[in-house]
């Protein structure tokens, strides 16, 4: 009896599971459903919610009171956000050194094009996210990076996300086991407890939107996202998404990771995701 | 045997000076800077550990620090508090991380 066909069949099996379980986090490989994921994530906050239309969760806390609701709208007559959309549209059209500009490294010119992000780039086997994206084309271009969360990097997201505005979500998590390794990674990380108060993400961003902490009022997961970045009260200026992320590490006592770490793309990744089909609406402002 | 019996009280008198005479030594020495190196290098290993799992915390940062300070200024005793104070919470965001490894799943929206 030859034995050799089914030895290689079953070394070539025992490879596969084992690139499998190395990418995967334990014991994720049989469970990933990005799709299911966020059906029951929409559907968790429609019923915690039920007076409100999906699209309105992406005003965060400004839909989940009247009176609240009332100041964003004549807040709204003159954002405050308005400074930095000026800026990152001149920024964003202003040629680099070597002629090119932003428009020369995303797709349509980079206008309308904010729901996409971010992407899973197979090639790379990482997620992309707009922030990411932007640098690399400066560094392209021989320009040194922006900073992650401080003013500039702010207001060309916001520029960017206005010419999106009231576009979907469209993030895509290929069936790819790196891609679901990104999305399952990113979750993790959304409901993992750290720091020294020992909340997640989730704490507040699930289990209490609409509650008080402090003086702020906790703001849903679902939308959370799609009016990034945010012009802050409380911090007297615009925000990216990787400054609300060390922030709110930093808020909990918890050393917050370099902007831009696998761990933050691979959780911007999984929150976009789970917001898919809601607006963009960003620029935002927030308490 | 008049001897012995006079001899018991003043031996019990001396082994109890110098138990009480070690004892107060030990409980007043002044930590050095070996014992602040040793707290200090305990103290950094397991916030090395914890930043490993992706979960050190601000507080054991800032104790490290004033750990470090106090010795700079020869406060060997603080300095050495603090520094088990610094280990006491890395170790508790190593505990803390270890649970989460599994703990998080209980947490998901389903």
């Amino acid at each position: 009896m030859n034995l050799r066909p089914a030895i290689r069949l079953a070394s070539a099996a025992f490879g596969l599971a084992t690139l499998l379980s190395a990418a995967l986090p334990a014991g994720a490989a049989d469970s990933v459903d990005p799709a299911a994921d966020a059906k029951a994530f929409q559907n968790y906050f429609t019923t915690k919610f039920p007076k409100l239309k999906p699209a309105d969760f992406v005003n965060g806390p400004y839909s989940l009171n009247e009176d609240m609701h009332r100041q964003w709208v004549e807040k709204e007559e003159f954002p405050p956000y308005e400074f930095s959309l000026e800026m990152g549209k001149e920024m964003f059209a202003k040629p680099f050194r070597n002629g090119k500009s932003y428009a020369d490294c995303f797709d349509n010119g980079g206008i309308g094009v904010r729901q996409n992000y971010p992407y899973f780039d197979e090639r790379e086997g990482k997620v992309i996210t707009l922030e990411l994206a932007l640098n690399r084309c400066r560094e392209a271009n021989g320009e040194a990076p922006l900073s992650y969360v401080k003013d500039e990097m702010a207001a060309l997201t916001a520029y960017m996300a206005f010419t999106s505005r009231g576009k979907p979500f469209d993030i895509k998590v290929p069936n790819d086991p790196r891609a679901l390794a990104a999305f399952e990674n990113g979750k993790e990380y959304f409901y993992t407890r750290r720091g020294q108060l020992n909340f997640s993400c989730a704490s507040c961003h699930v289990q209490n939107p609409g509650e008080r902490i402090r003086a702020e009022t906790l703001a849903p997961a679902l939308g959370i996202l799609n009016a990034m970045p945010i012009y802050r009260s409380a911090w007297g200026g615009m925000g990216t998404i990787s400054r609300r992320f060390t922030s709110c590490n930093s808020q909990i006592r918890g050393v917050p990771l370099e902007p831009q770490s696998d761990e933050y793309r691979d959780l911007e990744y999984y929150l976009s995701y789970v917001s898919n089909g809601l607006p963009i609406s960003g620029p935002g402002a927030r308490p | 045997m008049k001897m012995i019996s006079r001899r018991i009280p003043i031996l019990a008198l001396a082994a109890a000076f110098v138990l009480l005479a070690t004892t107060s030594t030990s409980l007043l020495a002044a930590a050095s800077e070996a014992d602040f190196n040793a707290a200090y290098a305990e103290a950094e290993a397991a916030n090395k550990q914890a930043g490993a799992q992706r979960d050190q915390w601000t507080t054991t940062a800032a104790t490290l620090a004033n750990a470090k300070k106090a010795a700079e200024s020869g406060n060997f005793d603080s300095a050495v508090a603090e520094a088990r104070e610094a280990e006491a919470l890395a170790k508790a965001s190593v505990f803390q991380a270890t649970h989460e490894k599994d703990a998080w799943k209980a947490a998901v929206i389903r």
